[in-house]
């Protein structure tokens, strides 16, 4: 627990600005960057700032267009984009949002919102706190094995007959429970449990 | 927005608010001993910007700071690359050096197996931390010093970098066997911790300071190469680096 979420608004109104802030002030799991008024430079500043999550207005700085956000999305793959909607927006330029954030909302249905959203960002601990298990399953250790072998997952996709998704599922099932992140963080994890030579 | 560090305030106050920031100054040759002074009058004494000084110590301290661009064009930036050249030197000369002793002899007493793993891993990250430097100091450095040639990308990702200070930690806590130089492992967990702490404060200062003045001074280069500022823009790669 104690992981928060940072938000990033950028919207050119101040009055929407200051009451999400408001909205989402007593919300101990958000925590929100000092917001930006224009999307000048957006790119980087996401770079630097690396929010969790962004609510953008999509009408700012002359319209957010879906290249735009593709390379939003570039930066950070993870990130959900959230439009701020209060003014009229082309319905096919909405749909390339991950949700809508509709101002005429009730406090709760907006923290519920950014909540369903934020499930993408962080894998929520069960909330019983029952610990879970952290012993690497057969196929897990396989995949571990070819991984601190330095192959890619393409490589071990074909090697165990299994698609490249359920390997990059198991790479990251292996990183949450391990603790380790790289792949030479791997390799001596292995070692060191007798995996490989 | 935080309130920001200011000329006024005293430097001992600085180095009270953000007990890092002390890290900073022999990267900037600011001595210790500077009383109650304030930041304006240490840096005139020193003979270093203020405002150069400022930027940085607010980067490395407020997480949601980012500086403008006007601000980084307005600013002396003629510290920068000696600044970041320091630092390179601090961690590739002084740190690291200073850990792998520690590794070594924790490495020395739990046997060849584990030895020789934890070893081999930190001299690859070394030698990835040296190529890591070498790139920025041959490429981007001396482009930032005399903008000409626009190098193809400014800066490479930290991340990978960090992730194995962190996984080197790890190990050591969790799978090393406990009861062999337990103080010299926890020293050494505290100090690749602070290391890595530190590392994330450089990045920040390429990403917030480095990047946008190189992509400003790049445009500049080509506003008076071609009369016009359009074209590609060298950016940051992407974030796999080593993953």
């Amino acid at each position: 627990m104690g992981v928060k979420l940072s938000i990033l608004i950028v919207e050119p109104s101040e009055v929407v600005v200051e009451g999400l802030k408001a909205m989402l002030d007593g919300e101990k799991d958000f925590h929100l960057l000092s917001p930006l008024h224009d999307a000048e430079g957006l790119a980087g500043r996401i770079g630097a700032m690396a929010p969790d999550m962004l609510l953008i207005n999509p009408t700012v700085s002359g319209c957010m267009d879906r290249r735009q956000l593709a390379e939003l999305r570039q930066h950070r793959p993870a990130m959900p984009v959230v439009a701020i909607v209060y003014q009229y927006v082309d319905s096919a330029m909405l749909a390339a949002f991950d949700a809508q954030l509709d101002i005429r909302l009730h406090r709760s249905e907006v923290v519920a919102l950014l909540r369903s959203q934020s499930q993408r960002v962080v894998s929520v601990p069960n909330a019983a706190g029952e610990a879970e298990s952290y012993e690497l399953s057969e196929r897990e250790t396989d995949v571990l094995i070819l991984v601190a072998q330095g192959l890619s997952s393409k490589v071990i996709a074909d090697r165990l007959h299994i698609s490249v998704h359920t390997v990059n599922s198991h790479r990251k099932n292996i990183t949450h429970k391990t603790g380790i992140k790289s792949v030479a963080g791997l390799a001596m994890y292995a070692m060191l449990h007798n995996l490989t030579n | 927005m935080p309130q920001l560090f200011t000329p006024r305030m005293k430097m001992a106050d600085l180095i009270g608010a953000n007990h890092s920031l002390i890290l900073m100054l022999p990267r900037l040759n600011i001595p210790l001993g500077f009383g109650d002074s304030s930041v304006r009058e240490v840096c005139s004494k020193c003979g270093v910007p203020e405002d150069f000084v400022l930027l940085i110590s607010n980067v490395y301290s407020f997480d949601d700071y980012l500086p403008t661009v006007e601000q980084l064009a307005e600013t002396d930036m003629s510290p920068l690359v000696p600044y970041l050249m320091a630092s390179h030197h601090y961690y590739i000369d002084e740190r690291l050096p200073h850990i792998g002793r520690h590794l070594q002899n924790v490495a020395d007493r739990v046997g060849e197996k584990y030895g020789s793993v934890l070893t081999r891993f930190f001299a690859d990250y070394q030698a990835e931390v040296r190529d890591h430097f070498l790139c920025e100091e041959t490429e981007v450095f001396p482009f930032l010093q005399n903008p000409g040639t626009i190098p193809t990308r400014f800066i490479d990702s930290h991340d990978g970098l960090i992730d194995k200070l962190g996984d080197l930690t790890q190990t050591v806590y969790k799978y090393l066997p406990g009861n062999i130089l337990p103080d010299e492992s926890i020293e050494l967990v505290f100090d690749i911790l602070q290391l890595s702490s530190d590392l994330e404060k450089h990045a920040l200062i390429e990403e917030k300071v480095l990047l946008p003045y190189a992509q400003h001074l790049a445009a500049k280069v080509r506003a008076s190469a071609s009369g016009t500022n359009h074209g590609r823009r060298a950016t940051r790669k992407g974030g796999t680096n080593g993953r």
